[in-house]
């Protein structure tokens, strides 16, 4: 079992008119290597379940065990040493001032936990961020000293992605991370995630708002509507599943319809949409 | 006209006052964070400094400065990272907090005189000779120093952290990075560094005073933003050396303010007026911009009106 929540809730502004049950009692299991797709209405509490497993808030009630070990009160800077996450603002994810080296020499922190603070970027170290950015062919293994704040939204993302696999970490966390990109960056990003994540058979959660991309990708579907999952599935009831079948599910399950509205733009296009 | 003397003091002040100035692009620059701590701070250095002159221990003096500047830091990152108090005003805080720690430790005096004691100054002095220009070489060595150290350090794995800290918290804390931690650390080397510069400067002109801090971080800032304007474009190495440029022409601004008889009572508002242009200058060409921009649209408008 590589993640584990028990009963996860947490309550925005209780007590006030602004109150919101974010998330009510989520139980998730992940084994080692799976590749989850989650997609649900506005609001659905997908981002903030993604905000919990990271440890930016913690839950009201229940537990998160990751790899057997209990992070529920572990601050969020911990975590990160073992969850990568990805967000829809390619911004997000990297110093724009900084070289793009020196943005990698940060993601790679966490592998070197036990070097000293004031060691400073190694030739192997050099030498192997070339040889990962190369691996994305964009060219920008021949750009290691340019400040990151020249790159374009897609070439950002594409070495935000790397950051977060550097070092391969036990849980992948994908926030609509395409969402905000020209279809054909995105199809881009998409195909290195797919191929990252094979490589290195990272267990990984993707939130996206495609639903031809959520049945295809990965190995298992989970609907999530007002704060609760809804519909979890894997294997041969998910292969033969077509978009209006999720879609009539999902009505069924909740008892109404889907109100996501880039999930109903994109329901007519194809995977790259 | 202006005398070599003038032209000597101006680089000397200049190389001591750089130190502030780099203080400031480590506070305000790279971590993001006005640093009110500046001010009194500088005090600081200048007080643990003077005191430690008169005991006898003039670089030692300096070292202990330096210590004195960080914990100062300490309590401001201290105030701001952990107690939930803004930065500005934790900053202000502990400033207000070390106008008494700055007169107990010159034993409740509001100045300490160091005419015959001996300083950094006088020893080097006495081992060079008196034809040198000493006091330049030491202040400009001094600032070599920590500019070096500054740029070394920026470039290690903690150097970095406390970089993306002010570049992009988000994607800090999803490198496993504690910013509380980076901050801390960031805070702890600008204030050492701004009590160096106090330290170094009671040392220099052999007295201490309780107000010489007074608008200092105004007064870095000008220096700062003098060079970036100047020369800052480029890596590390090229804007913390135009930190060091800046403080000296700052210095040379100020000599000749002087020498054309401006008191120098007037001389804090010039540098609050060169940091309010330096600063505003991008909102002021975009003010200008949509002017024109305005007044071309509503000009095009009323000639169209006399061709119908």
């Amino acid at each position: 079992m590589m993640l584990e929540l028990n009963g996860v809730e947490k309550t925005f502004n209780p007590g006030t008119v602004n109150e919101k049950k974010a998330l009510t009692g989520i139980d998730l299991k992940l084994e080692q290597g799976d590749f989850v797709t989650i997609v649900g209405s506005n609001g659905a509490g997908k981002s903030t379940l993604f905000n919990a497993i990271a440890g930016s808030f913690i839950p009201d009630a229940g537990s998160i065990v990751l790899d057997g070990q209990d992070i529920t009160f572990q601050p969020d800077y911990r975590r990160s040493k073992t969850i990568g996450r990805l967000f829809q603002d390619p911004l997000k994810g990297t110093a724009p001032s900084m070289t793009i080296e020196e943005n990698l020499a940060l993601a790679y922190l966490r592998a070197s936990g036990h070097t000293s603070p004031f060691s400073r970027i190694t030739k192997a170290e050099r030498e192997l961020f070339r040889e990962r950015l190369a691996a994305l062919d964009l060219g920008l293994e021949d750009r290691m000293k340019h400040p990151v704040g020249l790159l374009s939204g897609g070439q950002r993302q594409a070495l935000t992605l790397l950051m977060a696999t550097l070092v391969t970490p036990k849980l992948l966390l994908l926030d609509e991370h395409t969402a905000a990109l020209d279809p054909a960056t995105a199809d881009k990003v998409l195909e290195l995630t797919k191929k990252i994540v094979a490589e290195h058979n990272i267990t990984c959660l993707m939130i996206t708002h495609n639903m031809h991309a959520a049945l295809e990708l990965g190995n298992r579907t989970l609907m999530m509507d007002a704060g609760r999952i809804v519909l979890d599935m894997g294997g041969t009831e998910r292969a033969g599943m077509t978009v209006d079948d999720l879609l009539d599910r999902f009505a069924k399950g909740t008892g109404h319809i889907l109100d996501n509205d880039r999930i109903l733009l994109s329901k007519e296009q194809g995977v790259a949409d | 006209m202006i005398s070599t003397a003038i032209v000597f003091s101006a680089l000397e002040l200049g190389c001591i006052y750089a130190l502030v100035a780099m203080a400031l692009f480590l506070s305000f620059r790279v971590l993001n964070i006005a640093d009110m701590t500046t001010d009194g701070a500088f005090t600081l250095g200048c007080a643990v400094s003077a005191t430690m002159a008169v005991a006898g221990h003039p670089v030692l003096g300096l070292f202990t400065a330096m210590l004195a500047g960080s914990a100062a830091g300490f309590i401001t990152a201290l105030l701001q990272t952990r107690l939930g108090v803004p930065s500005i005003l934790a900053g202000i805080i502990t400033n207000t907090g070390l106008y008494t720690v700055n007169l107990a430790v010159m034993g409740f005096s509001s100045n300490v005189p160091m005419l015959k004691t001996n300083t950094i100054f006088t020893m080097l002095e006495g081992l060079l000779g008196e034809d040198f220009p000493t006091k330049l070489l030491l202040a400009a060595l001094i600032a070599a120093i920590a500019c070096t150290l500054l740029i070394l350090f920026l470039g290690t794995r903690l150097g970095l952290s406390i970089r993306a800290t002010g570049d992009n918290p988000d994607m800090v804390r999803a490198s496993s990075i504690n910013t509380a931690f980076t901050i801390t650390v960031g805070l702890c080397i600008a204030n050492a560094l701004t009590a160096l510069s106090g330290a170094v400067l009671a040392q220099y002109q052999r007295s201490a005073d309780i107000n010489l801090g007074t608008g200092m971080v105004v007064i870095g800032l000008a220096s700062l933003i003098i060079g970036e304007t100047l020369f800052g474009r480029g890596g590390l190495w090229t804007k913390a050396v135009a930190a060091v440029i800046g403080s000296i022409i700052y210095r040379f601004i100020i000599a000749i303010a002087m020498r054309a008889n401006l008191p120098s009572e007037a001389l804090k508002l010039i540098s609050a007026i060169i940091v309010v242009l330096a600063i505003s200058m991008p909102a002021i060409k975009k003010g200008i911009a949509f002017q024109r921009r305005r007044y071309a649209a509503m000009h095009a408008k009323g000639g169209a009106r006399h061709d119908a």
